[in-house]
């Protein structure tokens, strides 16, 4: 939650169809030989629907271990849990940047990589603590009626000027995937995002540009839902957000597209809370659903990439769909990925330099 | 007997009299407060549970800093950054524009309805009650429905040529209010009302026997009976704008921050309840001292306290 949140990734419409979907779960995984029982807790909605049949259905019939889900509200949920003492879920479906936090504040068990193998892993797609589960990227999104074929905005420098591409914006509520799109528009490149970043003149700069655009963005959006809603009824030309949500709105009929270029590659993982009830029952499942055999499952019911490497290469994603992953080699190369180390060092003092930014 | 005597006699019993009724009389008072004690105890303990222990909860938590130890980090951290002050002056700002406008609306309307006669006001009351019986949330998507650029309401007013830009309706303060006006209208028309409907007519006919035109009658003698009403109303109005959540986040665009919406950008942002705490504290505190405030200017006893 504390960066980019999930759940709010999770459905547009499709909800209403999720819950019930939800509910059929805990019967369908029970009737695997049980082996026991792990309780997961995700976000809900279209994301978590989405897991299920990707990974925890497939995971309980490799398995054995019997799944129960939940939905939770991130890693407060996680805190109080913890410092009562009496943990309900064995593996939590989460944030890299929340994860990290939560690690830090010693919410989290450690995994063990002797179980879990990651060695075919994106390098930086697991922690000590969370392990990665799938790829998304906070990209820029246009409306292909506002911006034709010849003219479309295709760098965040384009996103940043209103005179050449004029429209209403849309951008983030909150630091998080916001200042690195306004400081490449400010002329950082992918490589120096980060570095540009580690100062609070660095953060200034980027906020201005945020400041000086402001008159243009017409909506700070909150959630996933509602960046993918706003293109969706054609309340803005242009925004920043997560692309599922834009594939998901364009199946649907909203005239949207968007680049990889210039985008911030982040990923969600699963990691054990301190004192879960089945920790070693979860850590065995968190192995099993790493695999790339269970990783290559993920694309199909969500544009989110595998963060298993070799999930391309065993024949289950076909050439056109894993050219649509964040993580594909050729998407991956136009991005930065996002920097956790900046997160936990600068996120708060940001949040609060953007939070001025925004009451003004 | 002489006569003296027997008045002293008399008065003799009854003060005995009435010494023994005092002791009996205070025993039965005792008995009935004691008894009275027993009846309301349950609302009592009820009060302290749900209302007591979680305010100052609240309270304790709000000075619990991140590391867990006894801190006004939370606290600084207000006077610190600028935004804090700006989103108090937002929610206060928000709130009473609301109160007011509701006010403009509200006051003709009540007015309008209490004049009716009974059968058609309650068939209007109720056009005033059902949007209360609808869910807050939807209410709000439908007004985000209605306002945004290609909305009902631009894309009828612009293909009227009323105007030519798309009005800016929603994701900003406009959207904020004329959301917020719409849920809070029937919390001031309620008491409105009733407190109109118990101004009997005669005092009206009354004012006008004795020579006033009818504004005059209107003014003094009318609006001054309805006060109570308008400042019960316009209390309840007001208290529960500073509350609000789902309006401004959903109309405001992400530019109506006001308190509540922080208080969930603070628990995500510190992980922390302190920090969402003690904006809860500032604002209940405010909240306080503002209808304080208020109680010295206006009537306001008879109605938060109910006696004089």
């Amino acid at each position: 939650m504390g960066r980019i949140r999930n759940h709010d990734r999770s459905a547009v419409a499709v909800a209403a169809a999720g819950g019930v979907a939800l509910a059929s779960l805990g019967l369908s995984a029970g009737l695997a030989l049980a082996e026991g029982s792990v309780t997961i807790a995700s976000w809900g909605g279209a994301y978590q629907e989405a897991q299920d049949k990707a990974l925890f259905q497939p995971g309980a019939e490799a398995t054995g271990i019997e799944v129960k889900q939940e939905t939770y509200g991130g890693m407060s949920d996680v805190r109080l849990k913890v410092q009562a003492g009496a943990v309900p879920w064995d593996i939590v479906s989460s944030g890299s940047g929340s994860a990290a936090r939560a690690a830090e504040e010693g919410l989290l068990e450690p995994l063990d990589y002797n179980i879990i193998d990651v060695s075919n892993f994106y390098p930086g797609l697991y922690t000590d603590t969370c392990v990665g589960s799938d790829v998304f990227s906070v990209v820029l999104a246009y409306n292909t009626n506002t911006f034709s074929e010849d003219k479309v905005p295709k760098t965040w420098a384009d996103f940043f000027n209103p005179e050449q591409f004029p429209g209403k914006r849309a951008y983030r509520d909150k630091v998080s995937g916001a200042l690195e799109p306004a400081i490449m528009a400010d002329g950082a490149s992918l490589e120096e995002v980060y570095k540009v970043l580690d100062s609070e003149e660095g953060i200034n700069r980027a906020i201005e540009r945020v400041r000086q655009l402001k008159p243009h963005i017409a909506v700070f959006w909150k959630s996933g839902a509602q960046h993918a809603q706003l293109m969706k009824d054609g309340e803005v030309d242009m925004t920043t957000g997560w692309n599922g949500r834009f594939d998901v709105a364009a199946k649907d009929g909203a005239k949207v597209a968007y680049t990889f270029n210039q985008g911030l590659l982040d990923y969600d993982c699963f990691a054990i809370p301190k004192g879960a009830p089945n920790k070693d029952l979860a850590m065995k499942f968190l192995a099993t659903i790493s695999t790339a055999e269970m990783q290559a499952n993920l694309p199909l019911h969500i544009t989110y990439g595998p963060t298993n490497k070799k999930a391309y290469e065993i024949g289950q994603i076909d050439d056109a769909l894993a050219r649509k992953m964040p993580s594909h080699p050729d998407n991956a190369a136009l991005q930065v990925p996002i920097s956790l180390e900046w997160y936990a060092k600068w996120e708060q003092k940001a949040s609060q330099m953007y939070q001025d930014m925004l009451t003004e | 007997m002489s006569d003296a005597a027997a008045r002293i006699a008399a008065t003799d019993a009854a003060t005995m009299l009435h010494g023994a009724n005092a002791a009996e009389l205070r025993a039965s008072e005792r008995g009935e407060r004691r008894s009275l004690l027993g009846l309301t105890s349950p609302a009592v303990l009820l009060v302290l549970v749900i209302m007591v222990l979680p305010v100052g909860w609240l309270f304790y938590l709000s000075f619990i800093g991140s590391d867990g130890t006894f801190s006004m980090e939370n606290y600084t951290r207000m006077l610190e950054s600028k935004a804090y002050g700006r989103i108090f002056w937002t929610t206060f700002k928000v709130s009473f524009l609301t109160t007011g406008i509701c006010i403009v609306i509200g006051y003709p309307l009540a007015y309008f309805l209490a004049q009716l006669p009974s059968r058609a006001a309650n068939i209007c009351m109720l056009a005033v009650l059902l949007p209360f019986w609808t869910s807050l949330l939807v209410r709000t998507y439908a007004w985000l429905v209605l306002l945004q650029r290609r909305g009902l309401i631009n894309e009828w007013g612009m293909g009227l040529g009323l105007w030519g830009e798309p009005l800016p309706l929603v994701h900003n303060l406009n959207g904020t209010l004329i959301g917020m006006v719409h849920i809070m209208l029937p919390f001031l028309i309620l008491p409105l009302y009733s407190s109109m409907k118990q101004i009997s007519p005669d005092y009206l006919k009354a004012a006008s026997n004795l020579g006033a035109t009818p504004a005059q009658s209107f003014w003094q003698v009318f609006f001054p009976l309805s006060l109570p009403g308008l400042f019960a109303g316009s209390l309840i109005v007001f208290v529960l704008c500073l509350g609000f959540f789902v309006t401004p986040a959903v109309l405001g665009g992400g530019k109506v921050i006001m308190v509540s919406n922080q208080i969930t950008n603070n628990i995500e942002l510190f992980f922390n309840w302190g920090a969402a705490s003690a904006l809860g504290v500032v604002l209940l505190v405010l909240t306080l001292a503002i209808l304080w405030g208020a109680s010295k200017v206006l009537p306001l006893d008879n109605i938060i306290g109910g006696g004089h």
